[in-house]
């Protein structure tokens, strides 16, 4: 029997070789979304913990990279629903120093705080894409969307960061 | 500035403020953490539905407001 027949039929040994291929790659893709090493392996095992709970839904002629994807990305997006007002993004990108940098960093501040309130299907979508610069096609096969709808997820996603942060770029240009 | 350069502008904010995450490497072998979860949703399982705990309550409330019923629940048992 097959590694992807015998998993769906509940045998630990094929699943214990599946998680054992694929948790290097689902853990990379939720990191990317969650961007917190420890957060990213609880929700890694949450994943597969999944997966091993619906492996009698699972077509063993099917692609299980994408099943385990589209899995790990709900889960990320569980995730941020939960823990949105909670988590906090690392301050990981210092910017060119140069005489605005005062009014660079505020900005940056009032970005990733604006950023943060985003609801989470709309910062998943915008982390994927703007952030990780992921391909569209690439994003909504892993959300369970069409590529157009993500395109406009992340044109909305924009234009709420756009208003929220209007008036502090009326500052900024004043100064 | 029209709409496309304000958005052409918050995107490139949005990327200085906010670095894509440079190390995607995982650090260890999840295997142990997911056995235990595999074990801990296993122990869960076979834990007492909250219903039978919903219909020892009520047992309990009747005989305690009833204790006449127990001799015959007695009886019946």
């Amino acid at each position: 029997m097959e590694l992807l027949e015998r998993f769906a039929a509940g045998d630990l040994e094929a699943f214990e070789v599946l998680f054992r291929q694929h948790q290097k790659e689902v853990y990379a893709w939720i990191v990317r979304i969650v961007r917190d090493s420890g957060i990213a392996e609880d929700l890694t095992v949450e994943t597969f913990w999944r997966i091993y709970k619906s492996r009698a839904r699972f077509r063993p002629d099917g692609n299980f990279r994408a099943w385990a994807r589209r899995i790990a990305t709900n889960a990320a997006l569980d995730h941020l629903r939960i823990a949105r007002h909670e988590t906090e993004l690392p301050d990981d990108l210092a910017g060119p120093p140069g005489e605005d940098s005062a009014v660079r960093g505020e900005i940056r501040k009032r970005i990733k705080e604006a950023f943060h309130q985003l609801p989470a299907k709309y910062r998943l979508i915008a982390t994927l894409a703007l952030i990780e610069e992921e391909p569209y096609e690439s994003i909504a096969q892993a959300v369970g969307i069409s590529a157009g709808l993500v395109k406009i997820r992340v044109f909305r996603a924009v234009r709420m960061l756009r208003k929220k942060l209007s008036p502090l770029r009326v500052e900024a240009v004043a100064k | 500035m029209n709409d496309k350069e304000n958005d052409l502008e918050i995107k490139e904010l949005l990327r200085q403020a906010i670095a894509p995450v440079k190390n995607t490497e995982l650090r260890r072998d999840l295997w142990p953490q997911m056995l235990r979860k595999l074990d801990e949703q296993a122990a869960s399982a076979i834990n007492v539905p909250w219903f039978d705990w919903a219909l020892a309550a009520i047992l309990s409330a009747v005989l305690l407001l009833f204790p006449g019923a127990i001799p015959a629940l007695l009886y019946h048992l």
